[in-house]
């Protein structure tokens, strides 16, 4: 027993622990941000301007066709590359050899992103923040899906009524299409938060320490060094991952459930007319 | 080498015929797109065989989930909810440990001249491991999708049934199973396709792909580590999908043509694609 509470409090298990947190992090950042990602995909979508509409409309397709895995693998390096080329061609112009050397990506090293000076931290929080925008892009083409959805769902009479009384495209839009279309895209979003809910683990792949690199590191037999030796225990570890990955969904069912029934009240759908022949 | 001799040497090579060595320099076009083809062989084994294992089971779990005995209605309902509850990955993970850790017993036998044997440690590789949990998780996301088009089945074709003295194993074959079919063939495509990108994730999980035989993603993350590159392989593995999804489309389209041909033209039901990522 004293043996475990030692145990569960090491230095490496606070990692451990700290990981959670930097899930959760992840998804309170990547949640707003596709979401904000998907509102311009979608706004782009029905615009009237062509190219705009065109370029909504191939971003939610080429994202939604693909396997999200190879978009994540794809991303990261492509975003890391692009980084570094960039300010290359800013920090280091009279550069003369060629950035792709055969198989080599070089730039000059004051270009390095981050810097090989720069302290652990930096890297991480980079690492992070380059998951998080992989994330956001992959995530923002299925809301820009929903959203559009849901804003062509919104009754059209009520934005024919809008404009019978003089207002605005502009006013249209945000006062009448916006405050109406979430009904229609909740449960949509509700889903789309379910998969990113389980995305999550996919960190692992883009070299975020979290909890999936933690269970293995832990759960994995050590050698005399380590001040804990024990067999392989990898699969408890992934076990209470797995607890805590139906615990989490779980949660969020009941929340949307409930989110879902306020929403519904006094709207002009199967769920507000139940709801009103309830009350 | 010539692209013939490339395609030779390793159109087979995820199955482990042809050159055992993969490409290290000089990494051509033909080389990537060849030996990338050459691990789509495995997506579309996983996705074959889990759909149709999967799709057995699923009608089971949604009859089992639809009834009203306890004994047979937790059960399903606890698989389903543990399958699409928790991320896929993890699911991998766990799998293969536990499978590692099983005893390793086996069995042999000769049936007419011919050896047969059948052993647990082939749990532990991919093409049989991973092919069980892709089972199983496509099971229980179907076994949803047929639960719902088994309670939206009109009341009239069951009092129909009825009416006719169907009872039993006649009525479910006759009428029930294929209206649930019916009913729920253009959610299933989704779940099909949703499936074939997910197989992506076998060998980026707990399998170990082994003498570097992968499916189309591992090689391709193979070549965008060897050449730094990863604007040539991953859009090649992403083309490779959008073909693979275009064919699930027509085949599944085909099919449910058939389901719909006794519904006049205006009632039949179209598939609306949804895309969706990652569970």
């Amino acid at each position: 027993m004293a043996w475990f509470s030692c145990y569960l409090t090491s230095g490496k298990h606070m990692l451990f622990y700290q990981s959670f947190v930097t899930v959760l992090m992840l998804l309170a950042i990547t949640a707003p941000v596709s979401l904000a990602f998907g509102f311009g995909g979608a706004v782009a979508s029905r615009s009237h301007f062509l190219p705009l509409a065109w370029f909504g409309k191939l971003y939610t397709s080429i994202v939604r066709g693909v396997p999200d895995i190879v978009f994540f693998l794809f991303f990261v390096i492509a975003l890391d590359q692009g980084i570094e080329w960039m300010r290359h061609q800013a920090l280091c112009p009279d550069w003369s050899e060629p950035i792709r050397q055969g198989n080599d990506f070089l730039v000059c090293p004051q270009a390095k992103a981050p810097l090989s000076t720069s302290p652990q931290w930096v890297h991480e929080v980079y690492n992070f923040s380059l998951a998080v925008f992989t994330f956001a892009i992959v995530f923002g083409a299925f809301a820009a899906n929903v959203l559009y959805g849901a804003m062509n769902a919104v009754p059209k009479a009520q934005l024919e009524t809008a404009h019978a009384y003089g207002m605005s495209n502009r006013q249209t839009f945000w006062r009448i299409l916006v405050p109406q279309m979430w009904v229609y895209a909740l449960p949509g979003l509700g889903n789309l938060w379910m998969i990113l809910i389980k995305a999550t683990p996919l960190l692992f792949l883009l070299g975020v320490r979290d909890i999936v690199y933690w269970a293995k590191e832990l759960g994995g037999t050590k050698s005399d060094v380590y001040a804990y030796p024990h067999g392989d225990w990898r699969i408890y570890y992934f076990l209470f991952l797995l607890v805590f990955y139906l615990a989490f969904t779980r949660v969020s069912e009941i929340v949307i459930e409930r989110m879902t029934r306020k929403l519904s009240h006094g709207q002009a759908t199967a769920g507000g007319e139940a709801m009103r022949r309830e009350a | 080498m010539t692209c013939g001799e490339t395609f030779q040497a390793y159109a087979l090579r995820s199955l482990g015929i042809g050159e055992r060595l993969l490409p290290k320099s000089d990494i051509t076009l033909c080389d990537q797109i060849v030996l990338i083809g050459s691990g789509l062989i495995w997506n579309f084994y996983f996705a074959a065989i889990a759909l149709l294992v999967g799709f057995i089971l699923a009608t089971a779990l949604a009859v089992a989930k639809g009834t009203k005995s306890r004994w047979t209605r937790k059960p399903a309902e606890w698989f389903i909810f543990l399958f699409r509850g928790s991320p896929l990955f993890i699911q991998f993970f766990l799998a293969y440990l536990t499978f590692v850790q099983l005893p390793k017993v086996g069995v042999e036998f000769t049936l007419m001249g011919v050896e047969f044997g059948a052993g647990t440690h082939w749990l532990t590789r991919a093409w049989l491991g991973a092919a069980l949990v892709l089972v199983m998780n496509t099971a229980a996301y179907s076994g949803e999708i047929f639960y719902g088009a088994l309670r939206s089945i009109p009341r009239g074709d069951l009092e129909a049934a009825d009416a006719y003295g169907l009872t039993g194993w006649h009525r479910f074959r006759r009428v029930v199973w294929p209206t649930m079919l019916r009913l729920a063939w253009p959610a299933y495509t989704n779940e099909a396709i949703f499936l074939f990108h997910a197989t992506t994730l076998v060998y980026f999980s707990g399998f170990p792909a082994r003498k570097q035989m992968g499916d189309a993603l591992y090689y391709a993350n193979y070549f965008a580590d060897k050449t730094f590159n990863p604007f040539v392989p991953y859009p090649i593995v992403a083309g490779y999908f959008i073909f693979g999804t275009l064919l699930i489309i027509a085949v599944f389209g085909l099919i449910n043509k058939r389901l719909n041909r006794h519904l006049p033209q205006e009632r039949r039901r179209k598939i609306a694609l949804r895309f969706n990522l990652i569970r």
